[in-house]
């Protein structure tokens, strides 16, 4: 799988960060989301998925490979 | 060119007001602004046009049009003018809305902050458990008055402050139902028009500012408090703000979150009446959720799938506000059309919500599309827009839905409810600010175990 962030939309809440600290990081200066594991393992999988789906923004994507 | 949509209702017709008359689509969109908004996408496709007075208003929907909406910056489409019928309402000097780095900003420093969510979601259930504690065991309430003094609580204690909350009771409520009602389109010709429901608006805002004044009077006789009791209002008299200008800058803060939640509420509740099934499912999941006694506070914060399908369902169907609109600052390029600076542009939630090819049986309350793999909200990100979407997404769609959560776990577990004899419910669409027509009334009783 592939993670994606829309940075033109992003409105910084930051929850993402709450469901998988490993893939998702911020930008302070920025205000924005960061993709820090654009291939997460397999394991990862729910919780990437819940952090997409509960993005205020709706401003993260999950791509097959 | 773009096409211009046909007009129903004569601009000359003898039902329109004088104020109004040849004002193109206008006195249509004050009837029957559902009509004319699917009307334009019908006969004129992803992009057509009407007249409001001497504007002409570009309505775009469908994926294409509606993401170029969306992602065009402010010093594009500015939203802060396209609408005049806010002005009179907060008050002049009180913006509208803040530009996109501003909310942002906001939402960094207080209360929509993802980390102050916990304590909202306790406040909230204690201020609906506060509304039902004078239920007995049957009884009748009605939607609108209910969750429209419910929202002005949770509004108030959660975005100004406990204090300031402590201060309010249902008159509050009931004088800003007033002030949402001044919402005549009418305002695209004249925001101070003398009519009726502009001269309810202005009394309404003065009897809110003398509230307002009252407080702040008996807050200034009583003198310094300690640092961690104070809360926003604290923070304005301090500032040097005067009674005016607090109540402005208020009535903005609550406006967003309070017809919205509170339409959004009654209208879940009406479309779980009418869906015995879903209802029965939702049910039953509150039940198993809160079996081992958890709190709300605690599980409005989280997954409750069965729960939040029904509400996007409800939505998506029932979106609060029917149109957003722009004033186009620059000429804009869109699907092969340049739409000259001065044009206003708009999206349209309530018809792109029901575009037939994204939401399969578009008129049918289907809480099923939201579960995988059909996920119709996610996939349709720039259709499924009852927050909008894009930089100018709502950003308080996370309280809402925390909200929501919170409400429906309390009042469905401990009562049942159903339609009075009759009721059919409706919006009454005749304002720009959208509300439940009354009489909306539900019948409750409380569970036994």
């Amino acid at each position: 799988m592939r993670v994606v962030a829309d940075t033109a939309i992003c409105q910084g809440h930051q929850l993402c960060q709450g469901e998988a600290p490993d893939v998702f990081g911020f930008d302070q200066d920025a205000d924005v989301v960061t993709v820090l594991d654009e291939h997460p393992d397999e394991s990862r999988r729910a919780d990437v998925q819940q952090a997409v789906r509960y993005c205020p923004a709706f401003a993260l994507s999950l791509e097959e490979d | 060119m773009i096409e211009e949509v046909s007009m129903l209702l004569d601009d000359q017709d003898p039902s329109v007001p004088a104020i109004i008359k040849g004002t193109g689509h206008l006195p249509e969109m004050r009837v029957d602004p559902i009509s004319l908004f699917h009307r334009v996408r019908e006969e004129c496709g992803d992009i057509g046009r009407f007249r409001l007075a001497d504007r002409e208003v570009v309505l775009v929907t469908g994926a294409e049009a509606n993401e170029a909406f969306f992602r065009a910056p402010e010093d594009v489409l500015d939203q802060a003018a396209a609408y005049p019928f806010m002005t009179p309402i907060f008050g002049k000097g009180v913006v509208f809305d803040a530009s996109p780095e501003e909310r942002q900003q906001m939402l960094k420093n207080q209360a929509l902050r993802g980390d102050m969510m916990r304590g909202h979601a306790q406040t909230i259930e204690a201020e609906i458990r506060r509304m039902v504690a004078g239920w007995g065991d049957e009884g009748e309430i009605d939607l609108l008055d209910f969750f429209a003094e419910l929202t002005i609580y949770t509004t108030s204690s959660c975005l100004i402050g406990r204090p300031f909350r402590e201060q309010l009771d249902g008159s509050f409520a009931e004088i800003y139902h007033r002030l949402e009602h001044g919402t005549d389109a009418i305002a695209y010709v004249d925001p101070y028009a003398d009519i009726d429901s502009f001269r309810i608006r202005d009394e309404a805002r003065e009897e809110l500012v003398a509230k307002v004044q009252a407080i702040i009077s008996a807050r200034v006789a009583r003198g310094e408090i300690a640092k961690e009791d104070r809360d926003l209002l604290d923070v304005l008299i301090a500032v040097g703000y005067d009674a005016d200008m607090v109540t402005g800058i208020f009535i903005s803060m609550m406006f967003a979150g309070h017809h919205t939640s509170s339409g959004t509420a009654s209208w879940a509740m009406i479309e779980l009446l009418r869906n015995p099934s879903v209802m029965a499912s939702v049910v039953e999941e509150l039940d198993t959720l809160y079996a081992d006694g958890s709190e709300v506070s605690f599980q409005a914060l989280r997954s409750i799938p069965v729960l939040e399908s029904a509400l996007k369902e409800t939505l998506r169907l029932h979106p609060p506000l029917i149109i957003l609109m722009r004033l186009v600052q620059q000429d804009f390029e869109l699907l092969g059309h340049t739409i000259a600076a001065g044009t206003m542009l708009a999206a349209s939630p309530r018809v792109s919500n029901r575009i037939e090819d994204d939401f399969p049986k578009a008129d049918e309350f289907d809480p099923g599309r939201y579960i995988d793999p059909r996920q119709e909200d996610l996939q349709n990100r720039w259709t499924w827009i009852p927050f909008g979407a894009g930089k100018h997404r709502c950003v308080g769609n996370a309280f809402a839905m925390m909200q929501m959560k919170a409400i429906f776990s309390v009042i469905l577990r401990d009562f049942a409810f159903e339609p009075v004899d009759g009721a059919t419910y409706a919006d009454d669409f005749t304002k720009m600010v959208i509300q439940l027509a009354q009489p909306a009334r539900v019948r409750y009783r409380r569970r036994t175990a």
